[in-house]
């Protein structure tokens, strides 16, 4: 393999995606499962004012426990569940291995992560919780949206010319 | 249990009930949980424009778009039919704070009504708060491979510590903006 090829092999293993497909195939109709989660968990965004601009405020003055509760007790429930899954080797319902894919580290996640901490106070919401704020019908949301999904493209875009 | 539905849930419900995606998801199809990809992969499906990033088949994604789509329904079903429609009771020093910038409006407790509207887009204020907040948050992103979601909660989890060093920096950009870029912009 080419000095080129390695290169270009190299960025796109960054944030890879469809690494982790099933490799079985199923009607369309089992996608509908995840709608279901998903209007859970945008119930729980909006009840427990995840999505709450005033909150996201409360957590970057530290005036509130109310944040770091829920993304604490988020993460030691997750690990928790991850732990039993590799120590029980837990399927999926299909029966499948699961396969958990852990995002490599580059230069992005600190200067991404600090541009996304920076759009997340501003915007008092990261991109869940902007989905969330729109089916509220705080309609003015979806300018926000569309906002992120061109920030998005940019990086596309600029992707091969900034620092990785 | 209506009415215990209604009222804000505490973080010890919510908290746990997010981590428990995590498991679902994996052991629903292999899932890792994450949202913000959905952004790219309406970037692939809508305007791929020929750039390199977004040429893969997002039609494997869909799952993900079809998770926003579940989120964006709860969001209506949680104010239609599980609202009190009570006024967001936040600390003290911020209510102080807000008034200043003529921020007064609580009415609606998830965006700030005097600044976050159809009618503030036009001012600068406003368009800043909305378009380059929005901006910020699809660039940074992607840029760091994963939001509060698949970095903070799905990686942290997993015990990888790029998430952690991502989460890091989320918290460093938040402080930075709440504290020093919010009051100048709320004061535009």
């Amino acid at each position: 393999m080419s000095q080129s090829q390695q290169e270009d092999l190299k960025k796109r293993e960054l944030d890879a995606m469809c690494v982790n497909e099933s490799q079985l195939s199923h009607p369309w109709y089992h996608n509908i499962k995840y709608i279901f989660i998903g209007v859970l968990f945008g119930i729980v965004f909006v009840k427990a004012e995840i999505v709450s601009w005033f909150r996201i405020q409360e957590m970057f003055r530290l005036q509130s426990f109310h944040m770091y509760g829920i993304i604490g007790s988020a993460i030691a429930v997750g690990a928790l569940s991850i732990w039993m899954i590799r120590k029980f080797n837990i399927k999926t319902i299909y029966g499948e291995d699961i396969v958990i894919v852990t995002k490599p580290f580059n230069k992005g996640v600190i200067l991404g992560g600090l541009m996304f901490g920076i759009g997340w106070a501003i915007t008092g919401a990261c991109p869940g919780p902007l989905f969330a704020q729109v089916g509220t019908g705080a309609t003015v949301v979806i300018v926000t949206v569309l906002s992120a999904i061109l920030g998005t493209w940019f990086y596309g875009l600029l992707r091969d010319k900034l620092p990785h | 249990m209506l009415q215990f539905l209604q009222q804000p849930w505490p973080w010890y419900i919510a908290g746990p009930l997010i981590g428990l995606t995590v498991p679902a998801l994996l052991i629903m199809g292999n899932k890792n949980f994450g949202i913000s990809s959905s952004l790219r992969h309406v970037c692939a499906a809508c305007i791929p424009a020929g750039i390199d990033y977004f040429k893969y088949d997002w039609k494997k994604e869909i799952w993900n778009l079809l998770f926003v789509l579940g989120i964006i329904i709860g969001g209506f079903l949680a104010v239609a039919y599980l609202s009190s429609g009570e006024e967001i009771i936040i600390h003290e020093n911020l209510r102080t704070e807000l008034k200043e910038y003529g921020i007064t409006d609580f009415s609606n407790a998830l965006i700030p009504a005097d600044v976050v509207s159809w009618t503030q887009l036009c001012s600068l204020k406003g368009f800043l708060l909305v378009v380059l907040g929005g901006f910020f948050v699809g660039f940074g992103t992607r840029y760091a491979g994963g939001c509060t979601s698949g970095h903070s909660i799905m990686g942290i989890s997993a015990l990888s510590w790029p998430s952690l060093v991502a989460t890091i920096c989320f918290m460093i950009g938040g402080f930075f903006a709440a504290n020093l870029l919010i009051p100048i912009i709320l004061s535009l």
